[in-house]
């Protein structure tokens, strides 16, 4: 018997967004990345196209992080107070294909480092990696004005993508990354109408659209995992249906919400029935990274390093045709 | 697929008798589309029209229930492509292998593991659902024993699995008032499966290594009379299972395809336990009415049970809890007050971490329409004015002799008009859950210090 299959057809694609630049492009970087540009929903390869995998970049902080749990720092724990051997290991030791340097030194709460110190920091870490980068500012906004555009400056030519421009506050980055030739991440909190608005607001700064990557704040498995996961799937369907102010590439920050999760960090000896937090952890990690590249993930930025290798091998399994 | 009032009116006999109560027939039809009526009033329909009728408001993908009484498992019956749309309604049945060659101690042990998949996570009890017992072993004896033992040890629903009909038999028969899943019927052996299963009215599987096998196969198992069947299009690669179960609910749902009108089911291949963790997530994200997997550690399933609570939580009703007070331990009227949302994820985060901390304390959840604090707090409801409401509603005058409530960190900006308005004593509590614990214990060393 056969089956008349039932198959969609979208009438627009997602946009490809490339992060970094080699030599040639202007930049110092060895390798650059391009996420984006699907033509289907998650991998339905019969009816449509994903020509660029979902892309892993590894977290790291500018300044040892405060509230890791033992289970995360582990991996790290001879380089968790230096930023240049931090990205060294990921990508050598990790494999890392790309990197985000959360520039958390800078805020009034964790160090208030100025602007001359998390540049001087961008720009180390840009010389000790070929690998592209994501940067982050420290999420209070007056330290973030202050400082991403500097750092925006001395990453001149090397195609970043740099975060994050929010509804409220947006005006700043957008400027600096667009002097600069960077990308840039749109914020919404779980909301498609604010994340079509962020992207509306951008794009009115002249800024291309196909340089930039929406955040839609998701949620931990198992916290709020599931608002971020149908958010995702409304905004990617009407972006494949023509909203080309939706149709830009998902950034997921899974390991920030991830580990916050008690599942994943809480010791074994408070929980005996959920097993070690060696293993839980890192998937806990992982299964919160796949739910959300089953809902159309394109960068997804991750701490753990077995959880990288983990969702390494199912991004693996998933492209093969 | 239910019929429109047009397609209704088609059926009926057109004679305007008003016997229905209804000044016309096209008037009586568009009553039955919308489910306002019953087509039993018009009595001069035909059996023809009855027999179209019915078929069309069958439910596109059958609800097919596994198992006996509180354990069991009712999956299928799912009406939309992706859950903003509406809602899932049957979450996936989760399953764990488990082998009949197995040496009696071990497979002993892992039966008692198994016993402890259960969990508590923001008030509901998470649990697997099926024991998947494979008879490995080719031998009819050993299977039976196996199954016994089971059924004996643990209250999970039994899917019973091998290719040999014959060899299921005598352990289906063990176990047929326990309603278990017979798995499964292929292309060379469905007469028997079919025989088996109509006889015993137990449900079964149906496996085919591609689309149009399987439709084939259900066609024949359908004929053949057995009414409860589930899909299993095979092994194989992640993105092409991904594709199967796509199109077996798209052609269920969106063109009422009755052969793939069935609840299916997707068993990990994986040999790595990690991969295995997230091709399973894929799954249960992604339609599959029952997962198979061969992890039975709590790490491996927890993640798992997690992910299918949040997939199955319905968008449009946040899971709240009873907007009141709640005592957590032995409290007494100088404990402290925290207060939090009415949503259960904000509620019983902080209600583990006020266990966690040993101090007891009273919790209020302010009715803020099941929305976390920060959602709330920016939807304004929950305000200093909303807070009081409750202060003042709730109960705690009566309870407590202090005056003083702890709030979250994050609605910090509260607490001057909080205080103003409820005449209580504010402070700020920590903004992640997480916090509170330690946050109590320096509470009460500087009461103690006062």
């Amino acid at each position: 018997m056969s089956v008349e299959l039932l198959k969609e057809k979208w009438s627009n694609t997602i946009n490809s967004l490339t992060i970094g630049a080699t030599k040639e492009q202007g930049g110092s970087r060895t390798s650059i990345i391009t996420a984006g540009g699907e033509s289907t929903l998650p991998y339905l390869f019969s009816e449509g196209e994903m020509p660029h995998r979902p892309v892993i970049a590894m977290e790291i902080f500018d300044v040892e992080p405060t509230d890791w749990p033992p289970v995360l720092k582990e991996p790290f724990k001879d380089v968790l107070n230096n930023p240049v051997e931090w990205a060294k290991k990921c990508v050598n030791k990790y494999q890392a294909q790309s990197l985000c340097l959360k520039l958390q030194g800078a805020h009034p709460d964790f160090g208030n480092l100025s602007a001359d110190q998390a540049a001087a920091t961008v720009k180390s870490v840009l010389g000790a990696v070929g690998v592209p980068l994501i940067i982050l500012g420290c999420g209070n906004d007056e330290k973030d004005a202050a400082i991403l555009p500097k750092c925006c400056e001395v990453a001149k030519g090397e195609n970043c993508l740099f975060g994050d421009a929010t509804e409220k506050n947006y005006k700043t980055l957008t400027a600096a990354c667009l002097a600069d030739g960077h990308n840039i991440i749109a914020e919404s909190p779980i909301d498609i109408n604010i994340a079509k608005q962020v992207n509306i607001l951008i794009s009115d700064m002249g800024f291309d659209l196909n340089k930039i990557a929406i955040n839609p704040t998701i949620g931990a498995l198992g916290y709020g995992m599931e608002y971020a996961y149908s958010i995702m799937e409304r905004a990617r369907l009407a972006a494949l249906s023509g909203d080309k102010m939706l149709a830009m590439p998902f950034i997921c920050f899974v390991g920030q919400e991830a580990w916050r999760a008690k599942e994943a960090k809480g010791p074994q000896a408070e929980h005996p029935q959920w097993g070690p937090e060696a293993e839980r952890g890192p998937v806990w990690e992982a299964t919160t990274a796949v739910s959300m590249l089953v809902a159309g993930a394109d960068i997804l930025v991750m701490r753990h390093p077995q959880a990288v290798a983990i969702v390494r091998g199912t991004i693996e399994k998933l492209m093969e045709k | 697929m239910a019929l429109s009032g047009l397609e209704i009116y088609k059926l009926l006999p057109k004679t305007n008798c008003k016997d229905c109560g209804f000044p016309t027939c096209l008037a009586f039809a568009m009553q039955i589309a919308a489910k306002k009526v019953e087509l039993s009033k018009c009595p001069h329909v035909s059996e023809q029209a009855q027999v179209a009728l019915e078929s069309a408001s069958r439910p596109p993908i059958r609800l097919v229930t596994i198992g006996t009484d509180e354990q069991k498992l009712e999956i299928g019956n799912e009406t939309v492509m992706f859950r903003h749309e509406e809602t899932f309604y049957h979450p996936t049945g989760l399953a764990v292998l488990l082998e009949d060659t197995l040496a009696e101690a071990a497979f002993d042990e892992q039966l008692t593991q198994i016993n402890k998949l259960k969990f508590e996570r923001v008030g509901q009890q998470i649990n697997i659902n099926l024991i998947a017992l494979k008879c490995s072993s080719n031998q009819e004896n050993t299977f039976t024993d196996k199954v016994k033992q089971a059924l004996n040890q643990s209250q999970f629903p039994l899917i019973l699995m091998s290719d040999n009909p014959q060899l299921l038999k005598s352990a289906a028969i063990l176990a047929k008032d326990k309603r278990p899943l017979l798995y499964t019927a292929n292309k060379d052996n469905w007469q028997l499966f079919a025989e088996l299963a109509k006889e015993l009215s137990l449900p079964l599987a149906v496996k085919a290594e591609n689309l149009d096998e399987l439709a084939d196969l259900a066609q024949k198992i359908s004929q053949a009379g057995v009414e409860d069947l589930v899909l299993d299009s095979g092994t194989k690669p992640l993105a092409e299972k991904l594709n199967d179960l796509t199109q077996i609910r798209r052609l269920a749902l969106k063109k009422a395809y009755r052969l793939f009108g069935f609840p299916t089911l997707a068993m990990t291949s994986s040999g790595d336990s990690y991969q295995e963790i997230t091709e399973a997530a894929v799954y249960i994200a992604k339609y599959a009415g029952i997962v198979v997997i061969k992890g039975v550690s709590p790490w491996e399933v927890l993640p798992l049970l997690t992910l299918r609570q949040n997939i199955y939580t319905d968008p449009q009703k946040p899971l709240q809890v009873e907007p009141k007070v709640y005592e957590i331990g032995q409290v007494n009227e100088q404990s402290p007050v925290l207060v939090t949302t009415n949503f259960s994820l904000s509620y019983y985060t902080v209600e583990a971490e006020v266990e966690a901390s040993r101090i007891p304390a009273y919790i209020i959840s302010s009715y803020a329409e099941g929305l976390s604090v920060l959602t709330a707090w920016a939807a304004e409801k929950f305000t200093a004015e909303t807070i009081t409401k409750t202060l003042n509603e709730c109960g705690i005058k009566e309870k407590v002799k202090h005056q003083e409530v702890i709030i979250p960190g994050y609605v910090a900006v509260l607490s001057g008009k909080l205080e103003e308005d409820s005449g209580w004593k504010v402070r700020v509590g920590p903004k992640e859950a997480s916090g509170i614990p330690a946050f109590l214990r320096s509470l009460k060393q500087n009461i103690k210090g006062d």
